[in-house]
């Protein structure tokens, strides 16, 4: 049973740290959805807060890894140029592209998510940030409320986007 | 009771995300549209301008972030207004980041 170096990173970047970005988005949003005065008394808003400015930290921080890691250290690998005659399944992209049928991969599938995997980090950072700022209070503000939580929505779908197309990919053109 | 906090740095937060998930957006679409961008985006060449893309990104929405910190600092400020424009720039860098409209602008 073995694992390559890169498998390892790939296997952390997408299975670990985008999994639980993903995974732990369903606990924030229900945080931030039922954090409103009528739902919840005094003490329970402030119990809520607590564990909802830790929650959002730690994914605005899982997010920031991944996008890191992707972009620094799986990336260069998906796009390495091959040398002449090279197997082209060491190459995703090149391997890809090699192909009509499998090229929309790349010109669509990576192309989006190396982008727009981006904007996760970002804007889950900025909810974090006035969850903590805020604290209580937030439940008195609806208006940044609803704002911050779709927010939320928008940085998990991104990071959706960017998960479900790096399954796909990782599938029919591994990092090897 | 605990004093009420100001609006103006969530705002500030909120806006400079938003601003700095546009130019993510307006960098894709640029380095396909105008020739020899890539050159100055790629920052690193293993990653290429993926680098410089979201490097700028990133710089644009701390910077932004600062500043609009600092102008709303203590300040309230109208909120609905402040949500209006920052879905109009997250839309947009949406659509930019978009590899079918993206690469409409791309040169033949």
């Amino acid at each position: 049973m073995q694992v390559s170096a890169r498998e390892l990173w790939t296997v952390l970047h997408g299975l670990i740290f985008g999994s639980v970005f993903l995974a732990a988005f369903a606990g924030g949003l229900a945080g931030l959805y039922s954090l409103r005065p009528e739902l919840a008394t005094v003490q329970g808003v402030q119990e809520r807060i607590r564990r909802l400015t830790a929650g959002t930290w730690v994914m605005a921080l899982i997010a920031w890894i991944t996008v890191i890691s992707g972009t620094y250290i799986v990336y260069p690998w998906y796009r390495a140029r091959p040398p002449e005659n090279a197997d082209l399944t060491f190459f995703p992209r090149a391997y890809l592209l090699a192909k009509p049928s499998t090229a929309a991969w790349h010109t669509f599938g990576m192309e989006w998510k190396e982008h727009v995997g981006w904007f996760a980090p970002i804007l889950a950072t900025a909810v974090a940030f006035v969850v903590a700022y805020y604290g209580p209070q937030l439940a008195r503000e609806d208006r940044v409320r609803r704002t911050t939580l779709w927010l939320f929505v928008v940085a998990f779908a991104t990071a959706g986007v960017a998960g479900l197309f790096g399954a796909f990919l990782n599938k029919i053109a591994p990092i090897r | 009771m605990k004093e009420e906090r100001p609006s103006g740095p969530a705002a500030a937060a909120i806006l400079a995300a938003a601003v700095g998930v546009f130019v993510i957006g307006l960098l894709t679409t640029l380095n396909e549209a105008v020739d020899g961008l890539s050159r100055y985006l790629n920052w690193w060449s293993p990653a290429g301008p993926l680098t410089g893309k979201t490097g700028v990104g990133v710089i644009v929405w701390l910077l932004t972030w600062a500043a609009l910190g600092a102008r709303y600092r203590g300040a309230s400020v109208d909120m609905g207004r402040i949500a209006r424009w920052s879905w109009l720039l997250i839309l947009l860098g949406l659509l930019l980041t978009f590899p079918p409209v993206f690469e409409r602008f791309a040169g033949e």
